[in-house]
């Protein structure tokens, strides 16, 4: 029975101590985090920026990532798009009952890994475990810290008429590794999530332009979520290309066989940005040296027309509006 | 793999815009069967590539839509039983039965989970030896051969505890029913893909052979659209209608015949209660003898109160395509995708949701070329 999670790992006992020494520490450890004090301390000057989000995926492993890098990547992402410079992360977990030691391991050093990339420290941390039954696996939270440059002033009621819409590359492809993985889909070239920390990304693009006026990584929802919501905060009309918005073919089929618009699939890796149009083409290039940010495209731009209204000219010609995701996205049955 | 790009190809799609534009000459009027078209048809902006001449009704081709809320109370009524599990595409939860609905159910205690296929519910009653597993069999010819397949299965591997409620449904008898109906005059059908792959195109011959409507079987790019549509606005403008093919890369006229002999070998013909149309003769499959035992409509002691349909609700009129969901006072009102009333606003393939979300666009018509059509 040694190699699975139990009640007493969270009882705040022996075994709980056991788990942070052997599990959590080593692969974690900072000099604020190794204090193991009731809460870190740290100094810090300037505009603060802070997020929380929880994170429930199911499977926690998928291709491309698991639980544990979502964790880390989520969180630093919500930071990076308020222009915030992340610093130090927190990390629980409600744990089921019964949940496999060496999962767990695997989930930890995931989230090492990207804090690493990220090069933000776990400075605080808690584990609860709850009956079998009454939590599917595994269940994080992240909450995240993060400090804003003198300058930048990125929200999503900022777009302006005329601004520029560019993406950071590929949609879908986290929705799809997660559907294909869900319903046992084998793809010739397999879809693997796109999840990855954008804090670097965005630094960069801050350096070409502070005249960058929203970000948003669109997570759940998709593109289209996102693209409704700069609308609606701004108050402002916008109009998208379906031609130059970037997806891959892998990503098309799978959407074509589930009855998808790529438009609402969830991205863990990407991110929208709205520019001023002067800048657009110096954001454009700095995005494209970038690893994550290799087929960014610029895929529309802001107008009066239509306030609040997400406009897509399809690849056919005629236009449509894209509404937000509605309900959930589920496989056609016929 | 750029097999989807040359059926989305704008050049392609601009010459089959012109071609009908130029071959249409007097109204007609097409329904598309399947949700799957009419959804495809809002999200490329298909309807503005068309002259008005052409007129697009959605029909009942939604397997959510269809089943009758008579079906959806039983349903909702095995899930109270003590161990039983319910699985179920999930488009069903959230569709409103007479006084409750399976998400609803779930919320009070009942066992429901949603499966992306049968096999899913198999697995889950393998997993539960101890409870009864039903999955909600919804469906067209598309999804009954895997529903007998899991049952077949079922049979070889001796798992006792899995059940189908089966609501399964046939389209050929239904298009017969409409027909029949006249309520509203149709001129050409816009054939459905994914079931033709299975009873591939015979079985339409009827509608041009009797009723002297045009029916083009279509897949569900823009250009198989495009393709089809064009056949059909010439068959009716040549008064020579007839059953063709526009999705030969999936549709072969003799169909699957693995797919059903499937059918054949677990489900036997009889009728079906269809929302908004009523009993069928012969356009449903329910489970036959041989396989009795895997039938959920045997063996459980369920107790129903007379179904209702929710007040002002045109789901029923839309999936005839009597009215258009724009018809419907509800629509985007009280009714939403957030708030269903009724089951074509819950479904992804739905008329009322396609319509709610893909919006009235900006233009009617707006052909993607210079100067005059014709």
């Amino acid at each position: 029975m040694g190699d699975v999670i139990l009640l007493a790992h969270g009882s705040g006992g022996k075994l709980s101590h056991d788990l942070v020494k052997k599990t959590f520490l080593p692969s974690l450890a900072n000099t604020m985090l190794n204090k193991l004090d009731d809460s870190a301390i740290f100094e810090a000057n300037g505009r603060l920026a802070f997020t929380t989000d929880s994170y429930v995926v199911n499977p926690i492993f998928f291709p491309g990532g698991d639980i544990g890098q979502l964790a880390v990547c989520g969180t630093v992402n919500d930071l990076s798009m308020s222009g915030a410079k992340p610093l130090y992360l927190s990390l629980s977990l409600i744990v089921e009952e019964g949940f496999s030691l060496s999962e767990l391991d695997r989930i930890v050093k995931s989230v090492k890994a990207a804090a690493a990339e990220a090069e933000v420290n776990i400075i605080t941390g808690d584990t609860k475990v709850v009956n079998h039954g009454q939590a599917d696996k595994l269940f994080i939270n992240t909450s995240g810290i993060g400090i804003i440059s003198p300058g930048v002033d990125i929200s999503g009621a900022n777009a302006k008429v005329g601004d520029k819409v560019i993406l950071s590359g590929t949609i879908g492809d986290h929705g799809i590794a997660i559907m294909s993985q869900r319903e046992g889909l084998k793809f010739s070239v397999p879809v693997e999530s796109d999840c990855a920390p954008l804090n670097k990304l965005v630094s960069q693009i801050l350096k070409a332009s502070l005249r960058i006026h929203c970000l948003r990584d669109p997570t759940r929802g998709g593109l289209a979520t996102t693209l409704n919501e700069f609308a609606t905060q701004s108050n402002v009309g916008i109009v998208v290309e379906e031609d130059k918005i970037p997806v891959k073919e892998s990503v098309k089929a799978a959407c074509e066989l589930l009855g998808f618009d790529p438009v609402y699939v969830a991205n863990e890796g990407k991110l929208v940005a709205i520019v001023k149009p002067d800048d657009a083409d110096k954001v454009l290039a700095k995005m494209k040296q970038h690893s994550y940010g290799r087929d960014a495209a610029l895929i529309g731009e802001v107008t009066d027309a239509h306030p609040g209204k997400v406009i897509m000219k399809t690849k056919l010609g005629p236009s449509r509006i894209v509404d937000m995701l509605s309900g959930e996205l589920l496989p056609r049955i016929c | 793999m750029k097999f989807l790009d040359e059926y989305q190809n704008s050049e392609l799609a601009t010459k089959l815009a012109y071609r009908i534009a130029n071959h249409s000459t007097k109204p007609i009027r097409l329904m598309e069967f399947c949700g799957g078209h009419t959804h495809a048809i809002m999200r490329h902006g298909i309807r503005q590539l068309v002259p008005k001449t052409v007129e697009m009704r959605a029909g009942p081709g939604c397997p959510v839509c269809v089943t009758a809320t008579i079906d959806l109370d039983r349903a909702i009524a095995l899930a109270r039983l003590p161990n039983v599990i319910i699985t179920t595409f999930g488009d069903m939860m959230r569709v409103p039965g007479s006084y409750s609905s399976l998400q609803r159910a779930k919320a009070e205690g009942a066992d429901v989970r949603v499966v992306y296929s049968t096999m899913d519910a198999l697995e889950i009653a393998r997993e539960n030896p101890k409870k009864s597993v039903i999955f909600i069999g919804i469906g067209f010819e598309t999804t009954a051969p895997t529903i007998a397949a899991s049952i077949v299965k079922a049979e070889q591997e001796g798992i006792e505890n899995f059940r189908v409620l089966s609501c399964l449904k046939l389209t050929p008898p239904v298009m017969k029913a409409l027909l029949d109906l006249g309520e509203v005059k149709l001129d050409g059908i816009i054939g459905p893909g994914h079931v033709s792959v299975i009873i591939g195109s015979l079985p339409y011959e009827f509608i041009s052979a009797d009723y002297g409507v045009a029916c083009v079987i279509s897949g569900f790019e823009p250009l198989d659209i495009l393709l089809c549509l064009s056949k059909l606005v010439e068959q009716i403008e040549a008064g020579q209608p007839k059953v063709e093919i526009a999705y030969r890369r999936g549709v072969k006229p003799q169909g699957n015949r693995k797919a059903l002999e499937l059918m054949e070998e677990v489900f036997q013909v009889d009728g079906a209660n269809w929302r908004g149309i009523g009993i069928v003769p012969q356009s449903g499959l329910k489970i036959n003898q041989k396989y009795e035992h895997f039938d959920a409509d045997k063996g459980f002691e369920i107790s129903l109160k007379p179904a209702r349909e929710p007040k002002g609700c045109r789901c029923g009129d839309i999936l005839r395509g009597v009215a258009t969901p724009l018809e419907c006072r509800l629509f985007g009102k009280v009714c939403s995708p957030e708030r269903p009333v009724g089951p074509c606003m819950v479904s992804s393939e739905g008329a009322c949701a396609a319509y709610y979300q893909y919006g009235s666009s900006p233009s009617p018509y707006s052909p993607p070329f210079k100067g005059e059509a014709r």
